[in-house]
Protein backbone atom coordinates (compact mmCIF):
# COMPACT_ATOMS: atom_id res chain seq x y z
CA UNK A 1 0.00 0.00 0.00
CA UNK A 2 3.02 2.34 0.83
CA UNK A 3 4.90 1.65 -1.88
CA UNK A 4 1.86 2.17 -4.06
CA UNK A 5 1.24 5.47 -2.51
CA UNK A 6 4.33 6.91 -2.96
CA UNK A 7 4.50 5.39 -6.74
CA UNK A 8 1.23 7.52 -7.31
CA UNK A 9 2.84 10.35 -5.04
CA UNK A 10 5.79 10.64 -7.55
CA UNK A 11 3.99 9.54 -10.48
CA UNK A 12 2.01 12.62 -9.83
CA UNK A 13 4.99 14.99 -9.12
CA UNK A 14 6.12 13.57 -11.99
CA UNK A 15 3.27 14.75 -14.17
CA UNK A 16 2.95 17.60 -12.39
CA UNK A 17 6.80 18.64 -13.37
CA UNK A 18 5.84 17.52 -16.64
CA UNK A 19 3.21 19.92 -16.97
CA UNK A 20 5.13 23.02 -15.51
CA UNK A 21 8.01 21.96 -17.77
CA UNK A 22 5.49 21.65 -20.64
CA UNK A 23 3.64 25.08 -20.04
CA UNK A 24 6.97 26.89 -20.28
CA UNK A 25 7.72 25.53 -23.70
CA UNK A 26 4.04 25.67 -25.18
CA UNK A 27 3.14 29.19 -25.87
CA UNK A 28 2.98 28.54 -29.49
CA UNK A 29 2.57 30.90 -32.44
CA UNK A 30 1.22 30.42 -36.09
CA UNK A 31 1.16 32.74 -38.39
CA UNK A 32 -0.90 33.49 -41.80
CA UNK A 33 -1.64 35.67 -44.37
CA UNK A 34 -5.15 36.56 -44.66
CA UNK A 35 -6.07 37.34 -48.78
CA UNK A 36 -9.12 38.97 -48.04
CA UNK A 37 -12.18 40.05 -45.64
CA UNK A 38 -13.88 36.62 -46.42
CA UNK A 39 -10.31 34.98 -45.22
CA UNK A 40 -10.39 36.88 -41.91
CA UNK A 41 -14.14 35.77 -41.53
CA UNK A 42 -13.51 32.31 -41.88
CA UNK A 43 -10.42 32.08 -39.64
CA UNK A 44 -12.85 33.63 -36.89
CA UNK A 45 -15.39 31.16 -37.54
CA UNK A 46 -12.59 28.53 -37.57
CA UNK A 47 -12.10 29.54 -33.74
CA UNK A 48 -15.61 29.45 -33.30
CA UNK A 49 -15.62 25.71 -34.40
CA UNK A 50 -12.45 24.66 -32.42
CA UNK A 51 -13.80 26.34 -28.98
CA UNK A 52 -17.65 24.89 -29.90
CA UNK A 53 -16.37 21.50 -30.31
CA UNK A 54 -13.41 20.94 -27.97
CA UNK A 55 -13.70 23.45 -25.08
CA UNK A 56 -15.85 23.33 -22.09
CA UNK A 57 -15.18 26.58 -21.28
CA UNK A 58 -14.25 30.46 -23.22
CA UNK A 59 -11.56 31.73 -24.31
CA UNK A 60 -10.21 35.46 -23.78
CA UNK A 61 -8.39 36.89 -26.74
CA UNK A 62 -6.63 40.54 -27.13
CA UNK A 63 -6.76 41.61 -30.57
CA UNK A 64 -4.07 44.20 -31.83
CA UNK A 65 -3.42 45.86 -35.20
CA UNK A 66 -4.02 49.83 -36.44
CA UNK A 67 -7.45 50.79 -37.61
CA UNK A 68 -8.88 49.19 -40.42
CA UNK A 69 -6.48 46.05 -40.06
CA UNK A 70 -9.50 43.41 -39.40
CA UNK A 71 -10.07 43.14 -35.47
CA UNK A 72 -13.69 44.23 -36.24
CA UNK A 73 -13.77 41.42 -38.49
CA UNK A 74 -12.58 38.44 -37.23
CA UNK A 75 -14.81 38.91 -34.04
CA UNK A 76 -17.64 39.38 -36.65
CA UNK A 77 -16.45 35.51 -37.96
CA UNK A 78 -16.14 34.37 -34.58
CA UNK A 79 -19.29 35.40 -33.36
CA UNK A 80 -21.05 34.50 -36.62
CA UNK A 81 -19.22 30.86 -36.32
CA UNK A 82 -20.89 30.73 -32.68
CA UNK A 83 -24.49 30.83 -33.88
CA UNK A 84 -25.26 34.42 -34.24
CA UNK A 85 -27.42 35.17 -37.02
CA UNK A 86 -27.68 38.94 -38.12
CA UNK A 87 -24.98 41.89 -37.82
CA UNK A 88 -21.83 42.50 -35.84
CA UNK A 89 -21.35 46.09 -35.36
CA UNK A 90 -18.56 48.06 -33.93
CA UNK A 91 -18.66 48.38 -30.44
CA UNK A 92 -16.63 51.30 -30.39
CA UNK A 93 -19.87 53.60 -29.05
CA UNK A 94 -20.84 51.32 -26.46
CA UNK A 95 -17.67 49.94 -25.13
CA UNK A 96 -19.14 46.22 -25.34
CA UNK A 97 -21.45 44.20 -27.16
CA UNK A 98 -23.14 41.33 -25.71
CA UNK A 99 -24.70 37.99 -27.71
CA UNK A 100 -26.31 35.07 -26.20
CA UNK A 101 -25.88 32.42 -28.01
CA UNK A 102 -27.33 29.13 -27.05
CA UNK A 103 -24.67 27.86 -24.17
CA UNK A 104 -22.16 30.62 -24.41
CA UNK A 105 -21.95 33.94 -23.94
CA UNK A 106 -19.66 36.06 -25.87
CA UNK A 107 -18.72 39.78 -25.42
CA UNK A 108 -16.75 41.64 -28.04
CA UNK A 109 -15.09 45.11 -26.54
CA UNK A 110 -13.30 47.56 -28.12
CA UNK A 111 -11.40 49.87 -25.20
CA UNK A 112 -10.49 52.68 -27.99
CA UNK A 113 -12.54 55.39 -26.67
CA UNK A 114 -11.89 54.22 -22.69
CA UNK A 115 -9.80 56.78 -20.74
CA UNK A 116 -8.91 54.78 -17.83
CA UNK A 117 -8.85 51.20 -16.86
CA UNK A 118 -10.43 51.76 -14.00
CA UNK A 119 -13.42 52.76 -15.58
CA UNK A 120 -14.40 48.97 -16.32
CA UNK A 121 -14.83 48.58 -12.47
CA UNK A 122 -17.96 50.66 -12.81
CA UNK A 123 -18.95 48.92 -15.99
CA UNK A 124 -18.76 45.45 -13.95
CA UNK A 125 -16.10 44.18 -15.80
CA UNK A 126 -15.38 41.13 -13.85
CA UNK A 127 -19.17 39.73 -14.48
CA UNK A 128 -17.85 39.20 -17.91
CA UNK A 129 -15.43 36.89 -17.50
CA UNK A 130 -16.82 33.62 -16.45
CA UNK A 131 -16.39 30.28 -17.31
CA UNK A 132 -19.24 30.27 -20.32
CA UNK A 133 -18.19 33.74 -21.75
CA UNK A 134 -15.68 34.58 -24.88
CA UNK A 135 -14.10 37.84 -24.51
CA UNK A 136 -12.52 39.11 -27.88
CA UNK A 137 -11.44 42.40 -26.46
CA UNK A 138 -10.07 45.13 -29.15
CA UNK A 139 -7.30 47.86 -27.81
CA UNK A 140 -7.07 45.78 -24.91
CA UNK A 141 -3.80 47.96 -23.79
CA UNK A 142 -6.64 50.67 -22.90
CA UNK A 143 -7.79 48.07 -19.90
CA UNK A 144 -4.57 46.79 -18.34
CA UNK A 145 -4.93 45.24 -14.60
CA UNK A 146 -8.69 45.57 -14.77
CA UNK A 147 -9.20 43.19 -18.14
CA UNK A 148 -8.51 39.30 -17.22
CA UNK A 149 -5.04 37.60 -18.95
CA UNK A 150 -5.63 36.38 -22.57
CA UNK A 151 -5.90 32.77 -23.91
CA UNK A 152 -4.04 33.88 -27.31
CA UNK A 153 -2.99 36.89 -28.11
CA UNK A 154 -3.78 38.35 -32.22
CA UNK A 155 -1.63 40.55 -34.08
CA UNK A 156 -3.08 41.51 -37.21
CA UNK A 157 -1.30 43.65 -39.65
CA UNK A 158 -1.32 45.61 -43.17
CA UNK A 159 0.10 43.47 -46.19
CA UNK A 160 -0.92 45.71 -48.82
CA UNK A 161 -4.24 44.95 -49.56
CA UNK A 162 -4.36 41.51 -47.73
CA UNK A 163 -3.51 41.10 -43.91
CA UNK A 164 -0.81 39.24 -41.61
CA UNK A 165 -1.99 37.39 -38.76
CA UNK A 166 0.01 35.85 -35.83
CA UNK A 167 -1.81 33.90 -33.40
CA UNK A 168 0.31 32.95 -29.91
CA UNK A 169 -0.93 30.89 -26.49
CA UNK A 170 -0.93 32.33 -23.53
CA UNK A 171 -2.16 29.76 -21.63
CA UNK A 172 -2.73 25.96 -21.75
CA UNK A 173 -6.10 26.49 -23.01
CA UNK A 174 -4.56 29.11 -25.79
CA UNK A 175 -2.11 25.83 -26.62
CA UNK A 176 -5.31 23.74 -27.30
CA UNK A 177 -7.11 26.26 -29.99
CA UNK A 178 -3.25 26.17 -31.81
CA UNK A 179 -3.01 22.95 -32.30
CA UNK A 180 -6.37 21.94 -33.20
CA UNK A 181 -5.71 25.15 -35.88
CA UNK A 182 -3.74 23.14 -37.94
CA UNK B 1 -50.44 71.12 -22.68
CA UNK B 2 -46.58 70.99 -21.63
CA UNK B 3 -43.99 68.97 -20.58
CA UNK B 4 -40.20 68.91 -19.10
CA UNK B 5 -37.93 66.70 -21.06
CA UNK B 6 -34.59 65.22 -19.65
CA UNK B 7 -32.29 64.22 -21.82
CA UNK B 8 -29.28 62.32 -20.21
CA UNK B 9 -28.13 59.06 -22.52
CA UNK B 10 -24.65 60.01 -23.31
CA UNK B 11 -22.88 63.17 -22.95
CA UNK B 12 -24.89 65.52 -23.26
CA UNK B 13 -27.40 67.02 -20.20
CA UNK B 14 -30.56 68.58 -21.86
CA UNK B 15 -33.92 70.07 -20.31
CA UNK B 16 -36.67 71.84 -22.14
CA UNK B 17 -40.27 72.43 -22.11
CA UNK B 18 -42.49 71.99 -24.33
CA UNK B 19 -45.73 73.34 -24.93
CA UNK B 20 -48.73 72.34 -27.37
CA UNK B 21 -50.21 75.71 -27.84
CA UNK B 22 -53.46 74.75 -26.74
CA UNK B 23 -53.54 76.57 -23.74
CA UNK B 24 -52.44 80.43 -22.88
CA UNK B 25 -48.54 79.60 -24.60
CA UNK B 26 -47.86 79.73 -28.06
CA UNK B 27 -46.84 76.04 -29.40
CA UNK B 28 -43.06 75.54 -29.23
CA UNK B 29 -40.24 75.36 -27.01
CA UNK B 30 -40.91 77.45 -23.98
CA UNK B 31 -37.29 77.39 -22.49
CA UNK B 32 -34.88 74.79 -23.04
CA UNK B 33 -31.08 74.46 -21.89
CA UNK B 34 -28.15 72.38 -22.89
CA UNK B 35 -24.44 70.97 -20.95
CA UNK B 36 -22.45 69.15 -23.06
CA UNK B 37 -19.55 67.22 -21.36
CA UNK B 38 -17.18 67.29 -24.42
CA UNK B 39 -15.07 69.62 -22.71
CA UNK B 40 -14.83 67.39 -19.86
CA UNK B 41 -14.06 64.07 -21.51
CA UNK B 42 -11.51 65.78 -24.38
CA UNK B 43 -9.23 66.24 -21.16
CA UNK B 44 -9.34 62.09 -20.74
CA UNK B 45 -8.92 61.82 -24.74
CA UNK B 46 -11.84 59.48 -24.63
CA UNK B 47 -15.47 58.83 -23.04
CA UNK B 48 -15.86 58.38 -19.14
CA UNK B 49 -18.96 56.75 -18.83
CA UNK B 50 -19.35 56.85 -14.91
CA UNK B 51 -17.91 60.66 -14.68
CA UNK B 52 -20.72 60.72 -17.47
CA UNK B 53 -23.44 59.69 -15.35
CA UNK B 54 -21.58 61.82 -12.42
CA UNK B 55 -21.78 64.67 -14.70
CA UNK B 56 -25.59 64.23 -15.12
CA UNK B 57 -26.28 63.61 -11.71
CA UNK B 58 -24.60 67.22 -11.36
CA UNK B 59 -25.73 69.06 -14.15
CA UNK B 60 -29.95 67.64 -13.97
CA UNK B 61 -31.51 69.81 -10.83
CA UNK B 62 -29.74 72.83 -12.01
CA UNK B 63 -30.69 72.72 -15.33
CA UNK B 64 -34.64 71.96 -14.42
CA UNK B 65 -34.58 74.81 -12.54
CA UNK B 66 -33.41 77.02 -14.74
CA UNK B 67 -35.24 76.21 -17.64
CA UNK B 68 -38.34 76.59 -15.22
CA UNK B 69 -37.25 80.12 -14.14
CA UNK B 70 -36.88 81.00 -17.56
CA UNK B 71 -40.50 79.74 -18.72
CA UNK B 72 -41.48 81.57 -15.56
CA UNK B 73 -43.05 78.40 -14.47
CA UNK B 74 -43.31 76.15 -11.94
CA UNK B 75 -44.05 72.78 -11.59
CA UNK B 76 -47.59 73.07 -10.94
CA UNK B 77 -47.47 74.58 -14.32
CA UNK B 78 -46.79 71.40 -16.17
CA UNK B 79 -48.99 68.28 -17.42
CA UNK B 80 -46.01 65.51 -17.16
CA UNK B 81 -42.29 64.79 -17.12
CA UNK B 82 -40.36 62.85 -20.13
CA UNK B 83 -37.14 61.55 -19.59
CA UNK B 84 -34.75 59.25 -22.00
CA UNK B 85 -34.94 56.25 -21.32
CA UNK B 86 -32.84 54.13 -23.54
CA UNK B 87 -30.88 53.61 -25.58
CA UNK B 88 -27.54 54.89 -24.35
CA UNK B 89 -25.27 54.54 -21.54
CA UNK B 90 -26.63 53.01 -19.07
CA UNK B 91 -25.61 54.47 -15.69
CA UNK B 92 -26.02 57.84 -17.69
CA UNK B 93 -29.50 56.89 -18.35
CA UNK B 94 -30.47 55.51 -15.08
CA UNK B 95 -29.58 59.08 -13.75
CA UNK B 96 -32.41 60.95 -16.42
CA UNK B 97 -34.99 58.24 -15.56
CA UNK B 98 -34.45 58.13 -11.12
CA UNK B 99 -34.88 61.68 -11.55
CA UNK B 100 -37.46 61.89 -13.95
CA UNK B 101 -39.38 59.37 -12.40
CA UNK B 102 -39.51 60.99 -8.99
CA UNK B 103 -40.09 64.45 -10.16
CA UNK B 104 -43.00 63.19 -12.01
CA UNK B 105 -43.97 60.91 -8.54
CA UNK B 106 -43.12 64.03 -6.61
CA UNK B 107 -45.28 66.87 -8.47
CA UNK B 108 -47.90 64.08 -8.93
CA UNK B 109 -47.91 64.13 -12.65
CA UNK B 110 -47.67 61.10 -15.00
CA UNK B 111 -44.06 59.81 -16.33
CA UNK B 112 -43.01 59.21 -20.07
CA UNK B 113 -40.24 57.44 -20.75
CA UNK B 114 -38.95 58.30 -24.37
CA UNK B 115 -36.82 56.28 -26.97
CA UNK B 116 -33.76 58.53 -27.79
CA UNK B 117 -34.15 57.63 -31.23
CA UNK B 118 -38.31 58.81 -31.63
CA UNK B 119 -36.94 61.96 -30.47
CA UNK B 120 -34.25 62.29 -32.61
CA UNK B 121 -36.87 61.29 -35.81
CA UNK B 122 -39.31 63.75 -34.51
CA UNK B 123 -36.98 66.80 -34.28
CA UNK B 124 -37.64 68.72 -37.27
CA UNK B 125 -41.28 68.59 -35.75
CA UNK B 126 -39.88 71.29 -33.54
CA UNK B 127 -39.58 73.55 -36.46
CA UNK B 128 -41.88 76.32 -38.43
CA UNK B 129 -41.47 74.12 -41.70
CA UNK B 130 -42.96 70.58 -40.24
CA UNK B 131 -42.47 67.44 -42.58
CA UNK B 132 -46.48 65.53 -43.10
CA UNK B 133 -46.39 61.60 -42.59
CA UNK B 134 -45.27 59.81 -43.95
CA UNK B 135 -41.94 60.33 -44.47
CA UNK B 136 -38.27 58.47 -44.80
CA UNK B 137 -35.89 59.58 -42.09
CA UNK B 138 -32.43 59.16 -42.16
CA UNK B 139 -30.73 58.99 -38.92
CA UNK B 140 -27.16 59.58 -38.66
CA UNK B 141 -24.56 59.99 -35.43
CA UNK B 142 -21.88 58.52 -34.08
CA UNK B 143 -23.21 56.02 -32.58
CA UNK B 144 -26.08 54.89 -35.42
CA UNK B 145 -26.72 55.25 -38.92
CA UNK B 146 -30.46 54.12 -40.02
CA UNK B 147 -33.01 54.36 -42.52
CA UNK B 148 -36.54 54.52 -41.37
CA UNK B 149 -40.12 54.79 -42.79
CA UNK B 150 -42.18 56.53 -40.29
CA UNK B 151 -45.52 56.67 -40.83
CA UNK B 152 -46.82 58.13 -37.40
CA UNK B 153 -45.35 58.66 -33.92
CA UNK B 154 -44.78 54.97 -32.96
CA UNK B 155 -45.01 53.58 -36.48
CA UNK B 156 -41.51 52.72 -38.15
CA UNK B 157 -40.17 50.56 -40.28
CA UNK B 158 -36.53 50.24 -40.18
CA UNK B 159 -35.29 50.46 -43.83
CA UNK B 160 -31.88 49.47 -43.81
CA UNK B 161 -29.15 50.27 -41.12
CA UNK B 162 -25.20 50.11 -41.01
CA UNK B 163 -24.04 46.63 -40.27
CA UNK B 164 -20.35 47.76 -38.70
CA UNK B 165 -19.59 50.99 -38.20
CA UNK B 166 -22.32 54.40 -37.87
CA UNK B 167 -21.14 57.35 -40.22
CA UNK B 168 -20.22 59.26 -37.78
CA UNK B 169 -18.11 57.15 -36.17
CA UNK B 170 -15.94 56.22 -39.53
CA UNK B 171 -15.54 60.10 -39.44
CA UNK B 172 -14.13 59.81 -36.08
CA UNK B 173 -11.60 56.73 -37.43
CA UNK B 174 -10.62 58.25 -40.88
CA UNK B 175 -9.97 61.52 -38.70
CA UNK B 176 -7.65 59.67 -36.39
CA UNK B 177 -5.81 58.43 -39.57
CA UNK B 178 -5.20 61.81 -40.65
CA UNK B 179 -3.48 62.63 -37.41
CA UNK B 180 -6.38 64.81 -36.11
CA UNK B 181 -7.76 64.09 -32.74
CA UNK B 182 -10.42 62.01 -31.31
CA UNK B 183 -13.55 62.39 -32.28
CA UNK B 184 -11.86 64.39 -35.06
CA UNK B 185 -15.58 63.78 -37.32
CA UNK B 186 -16.12 68.13 -37.88
CA UNK B 187 -12.46 68.66 -37.84
CA UNK B 188 -12.13 66.32 -41.06
CA UNK B 189 -15.20 67.92 -42.74
CA UNK B 190 -13.03 71.53 -41.93
CA UNK B 191 -9.93 69.93 -43.54
CA UNK B 192 -12.21 68.92 -46.52
CA UNK B 193 -13.08 72.17 -47.51
CA UNK B 194 -9.93 72.65 -48.55
CA UNK B 195 -9.17 69.35 -50.70
CA UNK B 196 -8.90 68.80 -54.06
CA UNK B 197 -12.05 66.58 -56.39
CA UNK B 198 -11.14 64.16 -58.08
CA UNK B 199 -7.30 63.48 -57.00
CA UNK B 200 -8.62 60.19 -54.62
CA UNK B 201 -11.38 58.32 -55.16
CA UNK B 202 -12.71 56.38 -52.41
CA UNK B 203 -15.75 53.46 -52.79
CA UNK B 204 -18.82 53.69 -52.29
CA UNK B 205 -19.72 50.52 -50.13
CA UNK B 206 -22.72 48.81 -50.99
CA UNK B 207 -24.14 50.60 -53.30
CA UNK B 208 -23.86 48.24 -56.14
CA UNK B 209 -26.33 46.06 -54.52
CA UNK B 210 -29.92 46.13 -53.59
CA UNK B 211 -31.24 46.83 -50.28
CA UNK B 212 -30.15 49.78 -48.01
CA UNK B 213 -28.49 48.84 -45.60
CA UNK B 214 -24.85 50.27 -45.09
CA UNK B 215 -21.32 49.81 -44.29
CA UNK B 216 -18.32 52.09 -43.47
CA UNK B 217 -15.86 49.74 -41.76
CA UNK B 218 -14.34 49.63 -45.14
CA UNK B 219 -14.85 52.80 -46.46
CA UNK B 220 -12.60 53.56 -43.03
CA UNK B 221 -10.04 50.84 -44.18
CA UNK B 222 -9.72 52.21 -47.74
CA UNK B 223 -8.93 55.69 -46.61
CA UNK B 224 -6.08 53.93 -44.51
CA UNK B 225 -4.50 52.53 -47.50
CA UNK B 226 -4.77 55.32 -49.66
CA UNK B 227 -2.72 56.91 -46.47
CA UNK B 228 -0.74 54.29 -45.97
CA UNK B 229 0.46 54.37 -49.50
CA UNK B 230 0.88 57.74 -49.85
CA UNK B 231 3.52 58.23 -47.11
CA UNK B 232 5.77 55.56 -48.32
CA UNK B 233 5.61 57.89 -52.09
CA UNK B 234 6.35 60.99 -50.33
CA UNK B 235 9.42 59.04 -48.16
CA UNK B 236 10.54 57.52 -50.82
CA UNK B 237 10.92 60.63 -52.25
CA UNK B 238 12.68 62.41 -49.08
CA UNK B 239 9.80 64.00 -47.66
CA UNK B 240 8.59 63.49 -43.98
CA UNK B 241 5.61 62.17 -44.78
CA UNK B 242 2.28 63.52 -46.54
CA UNK B 243 1.80 67.59 -47.11
CA UNK B 244 -1.13 69.55 -45.97
CA UNK B 245 -2.68 69.35 -49.20
CA UNK B 246 -2.81 65.58 -49.41
CA UNK B 247 -4.05 65.68 -46.22
CA UNK B 248 -7.50 67.90 -47.53
CA UNK B 249 -7.30 65.49 -50.74
CA UNK B 250 -8.00 62.30 -48.65
CA UNK B 251 -10.42 64.39 -45.93
CA UNK B 252 -12.06 65.44 -49.05
CA UNK B 253 -12.37 62.17 -51.04
CA UNK B 254 -13.30 60.39 -47.84
CA UNK B 255 -16.18 63.12 -46.84
CA UNK B 256 -16.97 62.54 -50.59
CA UNK B 257 -17.31 58.86 -50.08
CA UNK B 258 -20.08 59.15 -47.20
CA UNK B 259 -22.16 61.54 -48.40
CA UNK B 260 -22.81 59.90 -51.71
CA UNK B 261 -23.27 56.76 -50.36
CA UNK B 262 -25.83 58.32 -47.77
CA UNK B 263 -27.55 60.15 -50.61
CA UNK B 264 -27.87 57.06 -52.81
CA UNK B 265 -29.40 55.18 -50.23
CA UNK B 266 -32.24 58.05 -49.28
CA UNK B 267 -32.80 58.21 -53.14
CA UNK B 268 -33.30 54.32 -52.85
CA UNK B 269 -35.47 54.35 -49.83
CA UNK B 270 -37.94 57.40 -51.26
CA UNK B 271 -37.91 55.54 -54.35
CA UNK B 272 -38.62 52.20 -52.81
CA UNK B 273 -41.15 53.97 -50.61
CA UNK B 274 -42.72 55.70 -53.40
CA UNK B 275 -42.35 58.80 -50.83
CA UNK B 276 -41.31 62.50 -51.34
CA UNK B 277 -40.23 63.57 -48.02
CA UNK B 278 -36.92 63.04 -46.68
CA UNK B 279 -36.33 63.88 -43.27
CA UNK B 280 -32.61 63.84 -41.64
CA UNK B 281 -31.63 64.34 -37.88
CA UNK B 282 -28.48 63.59 -35.45
CA UNK B 283 -25.28 64.98 -35.14
CA UNK B 284 -24.09 63.96 -38.98
CA UNK B 285 -26.92 65.65 -40.07
CA UNK B 286 -25.45 69.28 -39.37
CA UNK B 287 -22.41 67.87 -42.29
CA UNK B 288 -23.32 71.58 -44.82
CA UNK B 289 -22.08 68.77 -47.54
CA UNK B 290 -24.48 66.20 -46.53
CA UNK B 291 -27.29 68.57 -46.50
CA UNK B 292 -26.50 70.19 -50.20
CA UNK B 293 -26.35 67.02 -51.42
CA UNK B 294 -29.52 65.33 -49.71
CA UNK B 295 -31.32 68.91 -50.58
CA UNK B 296 -30.51 68.29 -54.56
CA UNK B 297 -31.69 64.83 -54.84
CA UNK B 298 -35.13 65.01 -53.24
CA UNK B 299 -35.05 68.47 -55.33
CA UNK B 300 -34.42 65.95 -58.43
CA UNK B 301 -37.42 63.41 -56.97
CA UNK B 302 -39.55 66.86 -56.89
CA UNK B 303 -39.51 66.09 -52.74
CA UNK B 304 -38.13 68.06 -50.26
CA UNK B 305 -35.61 67.66 -47.11
CA UNK B 306 -36.17 68.45 -43.55
CA UNK B 307 -33.79 68.46 -40.99
CA UNK B 308 -33.92 70.55 -37.24
CA UNK B 309 -31.77 73.35 -36.64
CA UNK B 310 -28.25 72.90 -35.91
CA UNK B 311 -28.79 72.61 -31.99
CA UNK B 312 -31.28 69.95 -32.23
CA UNK B 313 -29.30 67.77 -34.41
CA UNK B 314 -27.32 66.76 -31.53
CA UNK B 315 -28.91 65.24 -28.45
CA UNK B 316 -31.32 68.03 -26.66
CA UNK B 317 -34.27 67.76 -24.05
CA UNK B 318 -36.32 69.56 -26.72
CA UNK B 319 -37.09 66.68 -28.92
CA UNK B 320 -37.45 63.82 -25.91
CA UNK B 321 -39.77 66.67 -24.52
CA UNK B 322 -41.75 67.12 -28.15
CA UNK B 323 -42.31 63.46 -28.31
CA UNK B 324 -43.05 62.78 -24.46
CA UNK B 325 -45.97 64.84 -25.13
CA UNK B 326 -47.30 63.12 -27.92
CA UNK B 327 -47.29 59.93 -25.95
CA UNK B 328 -48.67 61.79 -22.98
CA UNK B 329 -51.71 62.53 -24.98
CA UNK B 330 -51.76 58.89 -26.11
CA UNK B 331 -52.13 58.01 -22.29
CA UNK B 332 -48.51 57.28 -20.95
CA UNK B 333 -48.04 56.82 -17.66
CA UNK B 334 -44.81 54.67 -16.50
CA UNK B 335 -45.31 53.22 -13.23
CA UNK B 336 -43.42 53.77 -10.74
CA UNK B 337 -40.21 50.66 -11.06
CA UNK B 338 -38.67 52.96 -13.56
CA UNK B 339 -35.85 50.87 -15.79
CA UNK B 340 -33.44 52.19 -18.21
CA UNK B 341 -32.66 49.98 -21.30
CA UNK B 342 -30.09 50.76 -23.21
CA UNK B 343 -31.09 48.31 -25.92
CA UNK B 344 -34.15 49.13 -27.21
CA UNK B 345 -34.91 48.83 -31.30
CA UNK B 346 -37.28 51.23 -32.57
CA UNK B 347 -39.65 49.14 -34.51
CA UNK B 348 -40.90 47.81 -30.83
CA UNK B 349 -42.49 50.83 -29.73
CA UNK B 350 -46.25 50.89 -30.09
CA UNK B 351 -48.10 53.48 -32.43
CA UNK B 352 -49.78 56.85 -30.92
Amino acid sequence: MLANDLLSVTANLLIRNFRIKSMKEILSNKQGLLADESATIAMGKKLADIVKTQLKQGIVVYLYGDLGAGKTTLTRGFVQGMGHIGHVKSPTYTLVEPYELHDWLVYHFDLYRLSDPEELEYMGIRDYFADNCCCFIEWPEKGLGMIKAPDLRIDLAYSDEQRTINIQAKTALGELVINALS
Amino acid sequence: MRILGIETSCDETGIAIYDDGEGDLPKGIVAHRLYSQIAVHADYGGVVPELASRDHVRKTIPLIKEVLKEANLTPADLDGVAYTAGPGLVGALLVGCSIGRSLAYGWGLPAVPVHHMEGHLLAPMLEENVPEFPFVALLVSGGHTMLVRVDGIGRYELLGESVDDAAGEAFDKTAKLLGLDYPGGPALSKMAEQGTKGRFKLPRPMTDRPGLNFSFSGLKTAAGTVIRKEIALQKAQGNEGMDEQTHADVAYAFQEAVVDTLAIKCRRALQQCQLKRLVIAGGVSANTSLREKLAEITKKLGGEVFYPRPEFCTDNGAMIAYAGLQRLKAGTDADLSFKATPRWPLDTLSAV
